[in-house]
């Protein structure tokens, strides 16, 4: 039983333009797994799809999202704001701008606790200062007290993990939580998003686009290719054996973490190519059935 | 440390800008053509009459022996005396101060009030034609300065539909004993709602006039800074805790788009005080502005010397307190 | 009566083209007002005083806009006051913009001590109620035209020198400026041939905008009784009067400051279409 279900989401611009076409994506309860794809695939958009806050110039034309069996899209938007914010935490990507400047660090780890979810203040910040310890943040209660800027980015993304396990959801989507880190940080980072989601048994949706942090966290993945989904497989197969061309290539195309000095193979323009066709192809098929 | 050196520098430059326009004052009145000291005697006085007076104001000494006899008086907090009231600049001066901070103050709240309103209003329903209408309508009382405003408001809350009083600051038959000249705030104090009622019945019309083109500003500076802020990161976080568009307007995008709206309201009240100088004698309100006219039309050199220093005085108040609420709303100047 | 102004906003065609077609309007009406008003602006008819408009009941047919205290036709006044209002808009509009203009521009580019002058005495003039200091100016200089225009070049210069004299401070530190010189050329030669294409746009504007403050400068100013005399046909002079007999006569008030508010409204709007026509991204 999946916890996430998206079926056929579609998401297009305004003006058309198709950004996202009949993505399915399925994340079982406790899982963790990886969305690749290289830049502009549209990873991003099905992570702020599901948490309800894509761009305005963006809409979902079509599809669904099943969260803990309820469609979110069939939900009045009220409602499903409060779904989302009670079962989906986002871990986002840049910690330098996530935070809100003029608000201590405190109020944005309990906010969602107190004003949602009925705790006291005095247990919430209980439960922020347990989750700080727990993210390995010497001396919380003075960090409790901080500003953002008084921190370093390091300690911004760990507040941010212990913000989004805080209210304990069941489903955390990271988009890209280490890209703005340095690389020692990175690692350190990385290896705490994994514990923290193997002790609390939360199911993971890690979007990325490298495939050298992927066998660091994830057990599943799933591939995306100019908005459609291409394949979905294990890590680990997926390392011994992509299925797709485009993942093959993919792979080929990613510096090896064992070796790092180890040349690159670019994706060769053929497969590309081929993979457009492919894709278009797919898309004629799938507009005929309509 | 940091903080003490900004206000001392502060405090430098703002006194050099008030000797400067005490300066500027000091000359421009000295040259009046006409002497003063003659309109106020009968017609029949002598050139002796004449001199006599003229030795008793100072003013038969040279420009900078004047400005040197001046100096040292307001050192020592005297004035001079008004030529034509024949009492103390500073009795006179400070007597109509608080009539005209009063209504400057109220004229700030109402901006604040309705420009914040008309910013939240606009960026909740961005896009749409709201948003087009109070830009239009912010637009329009952009370019209309106060003296128009105030005479619009008359004809329609004075005349059409007369809602409130147009002229003065407190009806006569109030018959109320003041022991300050904070109406506003005496009256509320001692509980006394229905002259309270009064004295704002007679304030909101200047007040509003004042008002309107600063709302304008604040609404348009507001909103933008709030656009921006709203397409940040933390915002975007926010949002997926389940706040409605209400709240995180309110409270994750309002903190950190006010900080420039602020420093622009601190700059744009000065320009509002100098507004009140006409806007009282539209309505016929008894403060410094009013009575700063009078003082010109009957050349009364002590006391426009007072008003104009006074007002240069409250500007640079005004700057320097807006500083540093500035420095002290902005968590990282204030830990910096 | 400074502005500020926030956002940068793409203005409509129809309301430039209103505003510009209220101050063409205005235009002819101020050339032509000795021939197309109906009446002296200066003929007092005692038995004919605050006479409503043709539409109210109790009106005279001649009195189009009705008659003030006096007797005096309410139209022609307007008309003839047009020409004292565009007359004093576009000169002292235009030396303000002069005078300023250079300021800024000698401060900005020899920078040093001459900056710091120019600077401070920006910070001294900010620090003056400037209707205030306007009445001030025009009881030391008397009343009449020359001193109201006086009064606004001086009350209002820094506006154009604040925003030519950041120009020109950019301008001069580039490193064009310095080989210009090598090649021979005059630096102040390079600046200014490379500042103007630059600060015109916002010139024109600020300038538009100036006029329409110059209109309401010479209102209050007439308004207080300081302008040119007290029986000359100024709008201020009227609004004072139909201030006084708002209750009695409205339309002595509401003629004069309708003309007065669109044609502010109209230099306003003017100033602002420009600045966006020219330059998007300014300010
Ligand atoms: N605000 C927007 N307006 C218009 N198009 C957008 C907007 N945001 C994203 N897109 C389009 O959506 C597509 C998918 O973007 P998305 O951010 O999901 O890519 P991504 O796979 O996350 O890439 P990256 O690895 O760079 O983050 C892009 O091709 C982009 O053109
Ligand atoms: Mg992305």
């Amino acid at each position: 039983m999946s916890y996430l279900s998206i079926e056929n989401l579609d998401v297009r611009l305004h003006t058309g333009v198709p950004v996202l076409r009949g993505v399915s994506l399925n994340v079982a309860a406790g899982e963790s797994r990886a969305l690749v794809g290289e830049s502009g695939a549209g990873k991003s958009m099905i992570g702020k799809s599901v948490l309800g806050i894509l761009p305005r110039a963006l809409q979902v034309t079509g599809g669904r999202i099943v969260v803990d069996g309820e469609d979110l899209q069939a939900l009045p938007p009220r409602t499903r704001r409060q779904r989302i914010g009670a079962k989906v935490a986002l871990i986002p990507q840049d910690p330098l701008t996530a935070l809100n400047p003029s608000r201590r660090i405190g109020p944005q780890i309990t906010s969602r606790l107190v004003d949602f979810l009925g705790w006291s203040r005095k247990a919430a910040t209980d439960r922020a200062l347990e989750l700080l310890e727990e993210v390995q943040i010497h001396e919380p209660a003075r960090v409790m007290r901080a500003y953002p800027h008084e921190l370093s980015g390091g300690m911004r993304q760990r507040i941010l993990i212990a913000a989004a396990f805080a209210a304990e959801p069941k489903l955390i989507i990271a988009d890209e939580p280490t890209t703005a880190l340095d690389v020692t940080v990175q690692k350190q980072i990385l290896r705490l998003i994994r514990q923290m989601q193997e002790r609390h048994g939360t199911a993971l949706l890690f979007v990325t686009h490298d495939l050298g942090v992927v066998s660091k966290v994830c057990q599943t993945m799933s591939v995306l290719y100019a908005g459609k989904m291409v394949e979905d497989t294990g890590v680990r197969e997926f390392f011994r054996q992509p299925g797709h061309p485009y993942s093959a290539a993919l792979l080929a195309a990613t510096p090896k973490y064992t070796d790092p000095e180890g040349s690159l193979t670019p994706v060769p323009p053929g497969v590309i190519a081929a993979v457009e066709a492919e894709v278009a192809l797919s898309d004629r098929r799938r507009e005929a059935a309509e | 440390m940091q903080i003490l050196r900004r206000i001392l520098i502060r405090l430098a430059a703002s006194l050099v800008t008030l000797a400067g326009a005490a300066v500027i004052v000091f000359v421009v009145i000295r040259v009046v053509p006409g002497n003063p000291v003659a309109m106020m005697l009968p017609p029949g006085a002598t050139a002796e009459d004449i001199q006599r007076l003229q030795e008793l104001y100072g003013l038969d000494k040279s420009i900078f022996q004047q400005f040197l006899i001046w100096l040292t008086g307001v050192l020592q907090g005297d004035f001079g005396t008004s030529i034509s009231l024949r009492q103390p600049v500073a009795e006179l001066v400070l007597g109509r101060l608080p009539a005209t901070l009063e209504l400057s103050v109220m004229a700030l709240v109402i901006a604040v009030g309705l420009g914040g309103a008309m910013a939240l209003t606009a960026t909740l329903w961005r896009g749409t034609r709201t948003e087009g209408a109070i830009d239009v309508a912010g637009g329009m009382a952009l370019s209309v300065p106060d003296f128009l405003w105030g005479l619009v408001l008359i004809l329609l809350f004075g005349v059409l539909w007369p809602l409130f009083h147009i002229s003065g600051r407190i009806s006569p038959a109030q018959g109320f004993e003041f022991h300050t000249n904070f109406y506003l705030w005496e009256s509320l104090l001692r509980l006394r709602f229905d002259v309270w009622a009064d004295i704002v019945a007679h304030m909101f019309m200047p007040a509003l006039a004042l008002a309107i083109p600063l709302a304008a500003i604040i609404s348009q500076l507001l909103k933008q800074s709030l656009k921006e802020t709203l397409h940040l990161d933390y915002v975007t976080l926010a949002r997926t805790k389940g706040y409605s568009e209400t709240s995180i307007i309110l409270r994750e995008a309002l903190p950190n788009a006010i900080l420039p709206t602020l420093t622009l309201i601190g700059v744009q009240f000065t320009f509002l005080i100098g507004g009140t100088v006409i806007i009282e004698r539209l309505f016929s309100y008894e403060g410094l502005g009013n009575m700063a006219i009078d003082a010109v039309i009957n050349r009364d050199l002590p006391l426009i010397q007072g008003i104009v220093i006074l007002f240069a005085l409250l500007f640079t108040v005004v700057n320097f307190l807006v500083d540093m609420t500035y420095a002290a709303l902005n968590p990282r100047l204030r830990h910096a | 009566m400074r502005d500020a102004r926030g956002e940068i906003r793409r203005l409509p065609g129809p309301r430039l083209w209103l505003a510009g077609g209220w101050l063409a309007i205005l235009v002819l009406a101020a050339l032509l007002a000795p021939w197309i008003s109906p009446h002296d602006p200066l003929a007092q008819d005692l038995f004919a005083g605050r006479l409503p408009p043709v539409w109210e009941a109790g009106a005279d047919p001649n009195y189009l806009l009705g008659t003030d205290s006096l007797g005096r036709d309410v139209l022609s006044r307007i008309l003839h006051g047009a020409r004292l209002a565009l007359s004093i808009a576009l000169i002292a509009g235009t030396l303000t913009c002069l005078i300023g203009a250079t300021l800024g521009l000698i401060a900005g580019y020899y920078g040093g001590w001459v900056d710091l002058a120019v600077s401070r005495l920006v910070d001294i003039w900010m620090a003056f109620p400037p209707v205030l200091f306007a009445i001030l100016l025009i009881a030391v200089l008397g009343t009449g035209v020359t001193s109201i225009i006086i009064a606004i070049v001086v009350i209002d210069w820094t506006r154009f020198a604040r925003v030519v004299r950041a120009e020109a401070m950019g301008q001069a530190q580039m490193d064009y400026v310095a080989s210009a010189q090598v090649a021979g050329r005059s630096r102040f030669g390079t600046v200014l041939a490379e500042i103007l294409p630059n600060v015109l746009p916002a010139i024109v504007a600020l300038l538009t905008l100036e006029m329409g403050i110059a209109v309401i400068v010479e209102a209050i100013l007439s308004f207080v009784n300081l302008s040119v005399s007290t029986d000359a046909p100024t709008w201020g002079g009227m609004i004072a009067e139909g201030r006084a007999s708002v209750h009695q006569a409205w339309w002595v008030l509401v003629f004069p400051l309708a003309a007065l508010f669109l044609t502010v409204l109209s230099f306003s709007q003017l100033g602002e279409g420009l600045k966006d026509h020219f330059d998007p991204v300014l300010r």
